[in-house]
């Protein structure tokens, strides 16, 4: 292991700290929007979920733009930073999270609200019927059956949060231990030539996005069956 | 006003979509009660609506003056004592069929005695050996039975049914049936069932509530609208009428079973049954002849004098003739189906005192008979 020095373990410890942190907060957060677009019957729901999907087509600089604009001094970011005695959450670790959350949400309500919505109104009816509160309908019969959604979720999740480049750059910069995350790192190694580091990260990073796709269409066909 | 404690009450009225429904109903709030009419007639939207899962505005439901809609109030599904059986069993694939049946029973001490029990469900629906298995390793019968050991276990007030059996082939209909008429034998709970098919309801209705276009065309006792010449179903071609029987005797040496009814005795060919037992019966309007006098050489068992209470002709050569059994014509009313030319033949007339004769009875399974015997559903003649 000696090769592998702490410029390399570093951004790997800082990458899946955030991208971990990310999916959790994405989990309790898209939840309940998945659900509204799944069950909801507003007509304006669609553009609630148009808003929701924006990152998937927007340039990373322009969503980066502004997230800057929102998380730097004169926005409610900086504002936010004011209440413990900072001036911006741009370059900044939370900074980083928040946009990552912005950035990584359609991957994970997308599949969520797919789970749902394939669930359909009969199990829910069915637990009504059975006596079951809304509440209790939800926990024990729609969030199981949804799993596979979320498990979906999680992973897209957790791995388009690994992979963002573009936003990182323009929020977080390069700050080691802070915002210095994997993909900003390759980008480093190869601009000062060291190859070597650059390569052992991108193997890795290719690696585990082999491992996600992988999952991802096991988890589908699952779904497919569970859903037959 | 009708009292309405011992009833089932129910006017749902509304606009949906292209479909008016204005449906209302007394029923009592005992024995089965079937939904009857076309398919689209909005039988299943009334079912819906007495669950709660759909609310249309301005209509009334109440169960032995238990109120569950009426104007402003409105309980939701969940806190209405119902039991509700889907056309597909809709079994929650991520539990096992055990977790299904106990979803929604009640978990508090004060339930632990509940009045239907998961040891007499099991037995009564045969679902012993499918506890551990999941709902995906079921056979369509299967599921469907254990869906209703589900509603049954959620210790409901009243059962609703939503054609049940139409998405099963006919064999594994004829092994639910009996499983139906059962629960019907043993447990003192108003079922709901809603069907477009006649033979269910033959086999299962007490009551009736006749449908057609989103309106109630009439609701009864199920003998009363099926000798109704002004209703379809009299002039159906499948019209028929059932009865209750009850065994009088057996007669080992012929394999034969005499059944009294309300107004006449019946032989009917059937396995042994205790005297005393309680028999459905049916007699199709075709296969009841008419004569003006007491054959003496017949090969037909089954001879009961009857009066002609009412005739409708039923298109250019047949006319169909309301009977109501015994010398006195006090006793139940039968249907038979006769040409014209006959009629004029015999010189039939309505009041007139006739003999009617059976060609055929069909007698429902003894409801105390093996559950697992392939059965063959009403007995032919």
């Amino acid at each position: 292991m000696g090769g592998i020095s702490n410029e390399i373990w570093q951004p790997i410890r800082l990458t899946i700290e955030l991208a971990a942190l990310t999916t959790a907060i994405l989990l309790i957060v898209g939840t309940p929007i998945a659900w509204w677009l799944a069950r909801s019957k507003a007509s304006w729901k669609e553009a609630v979920a148009a808003v929701v999907a924006l990152p998937l087509v927007l340039p990373p600089t322009v969503l980066g733009f502004y997230l800057l604009v929102v998380l730097g001094p004169d926005g409610p970011g900086g504002a936010l930073a004011g209440l413990w005695g900072g001036r911006t959450l741009a370059f900044t670790f939370e900074g980083l999270v928040f946009g990552s959350v912005i950035y990584s949400m359609p991957f994970v309500v997308q599949p969520i609200r797919n789970a749902f919505d394939a669930i359909g109104d009969r199990p829910l009816e069915v637990a009504a019927t059975l006596r079951a509160s809304p509440t209790r309908a939800f926990w024990t019969v729609a969030i199981p059956l949804a799993r596979p959604g979320f498990l979906a979720g999680a992973v897209l999740g957790f791995a388009h949060t690994v992979g963002e480049f573009g936003i990182v750059l323009m929020i977080g910069g390069n700050i080691p231990g802070k915002t210095k995350v994997l993909s900003v790192a390759i980008f480093d190694f190869v601009e000062t030539s060291q190859w070597r580091e650059a390569n052992i990260l991108a193997a890795g990073m290719a690696a585990f996005a082999f491992v996600v796709i992988l999952t991802m269409m096991l988890l589908e066909k699952r779904t497919a069956r569970i859903n037959r | 006003m009708r009292d309405v404690s011992r009833n089932i009450h129910a006017e749902f009225r509304g606009v949906l979509g292209r479909f008016t429904l204005d449906a209302s109903f007394t029923v009592p709030a005992t024995g089965i009660t079937g939904l009857f009419g076309p398919s689209g007639c909005g039988k299943s939207t009334v079912l819906r609506c007495i669950a709660g899962l759909q609310q249309l505005p301005g209509s009334t439901f109440s169960i032995d003056g238990d109120v569950w809609q009426d104007g402003p109030l409105f309980r939701r599904p969940h806190q209405r004592p119902i039991g509700y059986v889907f056309q597909e069993a809709s079994l929650f694939a991520h539990l096992s069929v055990q977790a299904n049946l106990l979803y929604g029973a009640p978990r508090d001490a004060a339930h632990a005695r509940s009045s239907i029990e998961f040891d007499e469900v099991v037995e009564l629906l045969g679902l012993a050996a499918l506890l551990e298995r999941s709902p995906r390793h079921l056979s369509g019968g299967e599921r469907q039975r254990v869906a209703i050991g589900r509603a049954l276990l959620s210790q409901p007030k009243l059962l609703l049914m939503d054609e049940p059996l139409s998405a099963l082939d006919r064999l594994t209909k004829d092994e639910i049936l009996p499983f139906l008429e059962r629960l019907h034998a043993r447990l003192s709970l108003p079922v709901i069932y809603v069907s477009h098919d006649m033979a269910e309801i033959e086999r299962l209705a007490d009551h009736l509530v006749l449908m057609r276009a989103g309106k109630v065309l009439a609701a009864g006792p199920l003998t009363t609208l099926q000798s109704d010449p002004s209703l379809p179903l009299a002039a159906s071609r499948d019209a028929a009428v059932n009865f209750e029987g009850t065994v009088e005797s057996y007669d080992p040496s012929y394999s034969l079973l005499t059944l009294r009814i309300d107004g006449g005795r019946l032989l009917v060919p059937s396995p042994p049954a205790a005297s005393g037992e309680r028999r459905r019966l049916r007699i199709a309007a075709g296969d009841v002849s008419l004569a003006r006098e007491h054959p003496h050489n017949t090969s037909i068992l089954n001879v009961l004098p009857a009066r002609i209470v009412s005739r409708t002709a039923l298109g250019a050569s047949e006319i169909l003739v309301v009977l109501a059994l015994g010398e006195d014509g006090a006793g139940a009313k039968l249907l038979a189906r006769v040409t014209r030319r006959s009629w004029d033949h015999l010189q039939l007339a309505e009041g007139l005192d006739v003999i009617a004769q059976v060609k055929g009875v069909a007698l429902a399974p003894g409801r105390n008979a093996g559950m697992h015997a392939s059965s063959p559903g009403l007995r032919g003649r």
